[in-house]
Parts: C-alpha cells; sequence; structure tokens
C-alpha cells in the first residue's frame, strides 16, 4: 500500500506465498481438466487433488524459509502462519482421502468437489498469513464462497441444497458485519493494515468508532466460528452438508478464522477483548453442550460439540498473549485431528444417502466392526478431553492459560462443561459397546484412501496427547517471535 | 461540501435496512438483495472515509468488494435454484426439513 516502495513484486514475495500458488495452481488445474476428461475413472481428479495438498505442504515448508512480509505488508510469514498453513493444507490433505469414498458411494462423478476443496484452502491459507483487513476479507470470501457450494453438493438430496442455502445466507450476512467493521476500522484509524491499526490503538485516545469497528468485525467471524449466540446456522448446515465436507468446515476454516481472530485481539491491540470473549465463550461453551444433549443424530451431535469447542478455544482468547495464544494454536491443531477423524468414521458408516447417521444405528458396531469402534471411541474420548489424547492436553493448557490471567470463573464454567459434555460422548460408546448390533445396518469395510485419512487423524491425536511438547514448544516460539 | 455524517448516517441507514430486510423478509430473492443493500452500505463508508482521509485506498477496495458481491450472487443464485428445483418454493419458512 506504500507508494514510496517499488511497485514489482519480488521474487521472495512469491515465495512466502507459495502454498497458495501451488493449491491455486492444482484447483484450477482440476476445474479445467473436469470438463475435458469424458471417461474419466473416479478418482483421477481425486488423486490430482491429494498431490496438490501434499505439494503444498511441501510448499509450506519453503515458505517457512522465508519468514517476513510480502506484497507490501499485505502478507506476512512469520512461525505462527506457518502452523496455521500446515494445519489447514493437513486437513485438506486428509479430507481428500476420505472423500475418496463418499463420493464413490454417493455416485457424484463431478471432480469439481475436489477443485473447490483445493481453492478453499487457497483463502483458508492465506487467511493466517494476511495481516491486511481487506486481503482478509478477500480470503475469509474465497474460503467461504467454495464450502458454501461443497456444503449444497449432494445436489439431488433437498436436505443437502438446504443446509447450502441457510450456510450461504447467514454466512453473507456474517461477511457483510465483518466488512461494515472494517469500513468503521478503515474510518478510525485511516489504515487497514493490522500493524499500523494496532500502533493507532495503542497510542492515542481509542475512538468510539474503533469501539464499532471491533465489534462488528467480530461478529463477523464469530459467525463463521460458530461461537454463540451466533451458531443457529450450525446444527442444520452439519446435519445437511456431506459429511467428509462437514468434517472439512468444521476445521480447517475454523483454524483460519481463528487465526485471523488472534492476530485481530492481539496485534491489532482490540479494544474491550476480556469482557466480549468473556461472554462469547462462556455462552459457546454452554448453549453448544446442552444443546448436544437432547441430539439423535450423530452429525448433529458433533455441530452442538463443535460450537462448544469454539467455546474452550475462545477461553484461550481472554487470557494473557503468552500463554494464550500458544494454548488456542495447539487446540486449533488437536480439534482438527479428532474431528477430522471423527468424520471421517462418521462419513465411511453413514453409507449410500447417508442412512445411517443416528445414534442408535451404532448399537453394537463393536461387535461387527470392532476396529472401526475402537478408532471412534479415541476421537469421543479426545473430545472429552481424557489423558493421553490430544484433547486432553488441549483443554489442559486452554484452562491453565486462563487461570494464569484470574479468569477462575470462566474456568469453572468450562469444567463444569467439560463435565456435561462427557455425557453425550460417552452415550455414542455405550450404545456402540453395550447394545446388541441391529442387524440392518451394513458394516463395511474400510477402503484404503479412507482408511489412511483415519490412521493419520488417530497419529495425531495420540501424538498431540503422548508428545505434546514439539507442539507447544513450536507454538510458543511463534508467538515470542511474532509479538517481541 | 457534503459533511462526513452525512454519508455516515446515510451509509448506516442502508446497511441497518439491508439487517431488517434481511431478518423480516421471507422470499430468498429478497433476502438476498438485503445482503447486497448491506454491502454497498459498507462500500458507502468505505468511499466516504476515503475522502475524509485523503487515502486512495478506500475507493480500491469498494472495487474489491463488488467483484466480491458479483461472486457471491453468482453462487447464490446457483444455490437458490439448485433449492427451487429441489422444494419449488422460494419461501424461507418452507424451507423447513432440517429443523431449527
Amino acid at each position: 500500500m506504500n507508494g514510496s516502495l517499488a511497485m514489482v513484486p519480488q521474487a521472495t514475495d512469491y515465495l512466502r506465498v507459495l502454498p497458495e500458488i501451488v493449491l491455486s495452481i492444482f484447483g484450477m488445474a482440476i476445474m479445467f481438466a473436469d470438463p475435458l476428461l469424458k471417461e474419466r475413472p473416479p478418482r483421477t481428479l481425486g488423486t490430482l487433488a491429494l498431490l496438490g495438498s501434499l505439494l503444498a505442504l511441501a510448499a509450506t515448508w519453503v515458505q517457512a524459509q522465508y519468514p517476513g512480509f510480502a506484497f507490501w505488508n499485505m502478507v506476512r510469514v512469520d512461525a505462527f502462519s506457518v502452523f496455521f498453513h500446515f494445519l489447514i493444507v493437513a486437513v485438506t490433505a486428509v479430507v481428500i482421502l476420505t472423500s475418496f469414498e463418499y463420493m464413490e458411494v454417493e455416485g457424484i462423478r463431478a471432480g469439481e468437489y475436489y477443485g473447490l476443496i483445493l481453492l478453499g484452502a487457497v483463502g483458508m491459507s492465506l487467511m493466517s498469513s494476511a495481516v491486511e483487513l481487506v486481503l482478509i476479507f478477500l480470503a475469509l470470501e474465497i474460503s467461504s464462497i467454495a464450502t458454501y457450494i461443497l456444503a449444497g453438493f449432494r445436489r439431488r438430496a433437498a436436505i443437502s441444497s438446504e443446509a447450502s442455502l441457510k450456510y450461504f445466507l447467514l454466512g453473507s450476512f456474517a461477511t457483510a458485519f465483518f466488512l461494515y467493521g472494517v469500513a468503521l476500522m478503515f474510518g478510525a484509524t485511516g489504515s487497514t493494515s493490522i500493524q499500523v491499526i494496532g500502533a493507532a490503538l495503542s497510542s492515542f485516545e481509542v475512538p468510539a468508532l474503533a469501539y464499532a469497528g471491533i465489534a462488528l468485525m467480530f461478529v463477523g467471524l464469530a459467525f463463521k466460528v460458530a461461537a454463540a449466540p451466533f451458531h443457529i446456522w450450525t446444527p442444520d448446515v452439519y446435519e445437511g452438508a456431506p459429511a467428509p465436507v462437514v468434517g472439512f468446515m468444521s476445521t480447517a476454516p475454523k483454524a483460519a478464522v481463528f487465526a485471523v481472530l488472534l492476530r485481530l485481539m492481539f496485534e491489532a491491540h482490540a479494544p474491550g477483548r476480556i469482557g466480549l470473549i468473556w461472554v462469547v465463550a462462556a455462552l459457546s461453551m454452554t448453549l453448544g453442550n446442552l444443546g448436544a444433549l437432547v441430539q439423535n443424530n450423530v452429525k448433529r451431535l458433533l455441530a452442538y460439540s463443535s460450537i462448544a469447542h469454539a467455546g474452550y478455544l475462545l477461553v484461550a482468547f481472554a487470557a494473557v498473549p503468552d500463554s494464550g495464544i500458544p494454548a488456542a494454536m495447539f487446540y486449533a491443531a488437536s480439534y482438527a485431528a479428532m474431528n477430522v477423524g471423527a468424520f471421517a468414521v462418521v462419513s465411511h458408516f453413514s453409507n449410500a444417502g447417508e442412512r445411517y447417521v443416528k445414534i442408535e444405528d451404532y448399537s453394537g458396531l463393536s461387535s461387527s466392526s470392532p476396529l472401526l469402534a475402537a478408532i471412534l471411541t479415541v476421537f469421543l474420548l479426545s473430545l472429552i478431553g481424557i489423558p493421553i489424547t490430544g484433547g486432553f492436553i488441549a483443554k489442559f493448557y486452554v484452562f491453565s492459560a486462563a487461570l494464569q490471567s484470574n479468569l477462575v470463573g470462566l474456568v469453572i464454567l468450562g469444567v463444569l462443561n467439560s463435565a456435561v459434555a462427557a455425557y453425550y460422548y460417552l452415550r455414542v460408546i455405550v450404545v456402540m459397546y453395550m447394545r446388541e448390533p441391529r442387524g440392518e445396518v451394513p458394516v463395511s469395510a474400510v477402503p484404503a484412501g479412507m482408511g489412511a485419512a483415519m490412521a493419520v487423524s488417530l497419529a495425531a491425536t495420540i501424538y498431540l496427547g503422548v508428545l505434546p511438547g514439539r507442539v507447544l514448544d513450536y507454538a510458543g516460539r511463534a508467538v515470542a517471535e511474532w509479538l517481541h | 461540501m457534503v459533511p462526513l455524517s452525512c454519508y455516515l448516517v446515510l451509509s448506516g441507514t442502508l446497511f441497518a435496512c439491508g439487517v431488517v430486510g434481511f431478518l423480516i423478509k421471507r422470499n430468498i430473492i429478497t433476502i438476498f438483495m438485503s445482503i447486497e443493500l448491506m454491502l454497498n452500505g459498507a462500500n458507502l463508508s468505505f468511499v466516504a472515509f476515503a475522502a475524509q482521509w485523503k487515502a486512495l485506498s478506500g475507493q480500491i477496495f469498494v472495487f474489491f468488494v463488488m467483484v466480491v458481491a458479483a461472486a457471491e450472487a453468482a453462487v447464490g443464485l446457483a444455490i437458490i435454484i439448485a433449492i427451487f428445483r429441489t422444494r419449488e418454493t422460494l419461501n424461507v419458512d418452507r424451507v423447513n426439513l432440517l429443523k431449527l
């Protein structure tokens, strides 16, 4: 944005957005190739997408070697953004693996599905490194528009297009709030760069306009992460959207939006942070867990659980930055691992037309398919927060960060909520292990791609629970590099 | 010269009209138009603040927003057509297979 700088991008500028470039190239190549291939073997484009996401992982490593600002201070590559890039691209790869089986079972031959997943991932990864509100807005829309379409991908199923419509209408409504917030912030500080805004808000008296701007931006972003009281769309959309897509949109875009929120709250010195976060975190945890208690549909149950988890994660936002931000980053990673895994199992089990998504359908899964039951159990235990799983360490660090910042009330509320949450996750486990199998629910063998996806999520969940040190160290160093 | 506050009041009113329209209208197309109204309210603020701060960037952002709004419209209308094909209605109250 500065006219004084040379207006020609340097080679390092491109290296700093290399993962986005790789993902875009593959995404567009798939979009172009799809109509040209006539008798295409169903997996060609999916395999191409998987290759693209793996190359993007490698590109993330390249990008990490060139920390710094790119494109006139619009993009900032640091350990923080690399962490989220890695997370988002890894989730993308795993979701592509889970989609192979689903697309075959549902008879969806459209290759643009994979293209849209990659293009959505472009927006999400860009969000985690963008430090310019207008670029963040663009990235947010790239990711949102792709997920609106993905949510309606079972086009012939009425509930899928309904989910897509609800997601689209409420999502664009939220985007408009975010944009208006950006406009007010621009009015208050004369800039849309998070750095400049941060300097302006910490140096002189905070103008009333900045409060309004932050509040509106927060409303928009809270919608996207499904935090209460902006969570109404979540259960409906998660129920109607294809299961692998739900696994994707409940983790990757959420992680990206949390990255934006972290930049906004801590680098832009958002005024009134603690009060705002306190209320939203408390509401999300409580409403999410209470809502989940009465659900019979596994996808709706996991939707309410994702609202509650957004609440736990937000607790870290109210804490002091040095312990809060690493806790939030770790939580985002471990939530992604366990939730993608849980949705992989749900997607495999649901069968053609997503017929088996009720909790009763899982009756006796332990005898018809002990391995599948055991895998789902690990993910559910991790969602509860049982030790040796990632979910436990994540909750532990979030709550201890909050305690260090004297947020005792919020921590008590969070722990009480975790106890309530144990009930509904355990209910699924009890149904799987204690009930007689229902003969009419077929359990097919797990295909290779799906098996790999489950294995990766399982390994990540256990790794984060048993050896969290490296990831936590990395997150801590990222924050030290970013803020000091 | 028209003072900044007039533009801001107008843009706030446009935005508020959009919010109210979104909440009370029942036809999907009208709801969608209300969202566009909200985006235009934000655009007007951008332009007004750009003049206030003598920063051209604010006006350039408006172009980005218009492009995004167009992309959103393309996808939105496609979704609305998909809904109309499966439900044969454009009333949001009748698009109710998923309980709220």
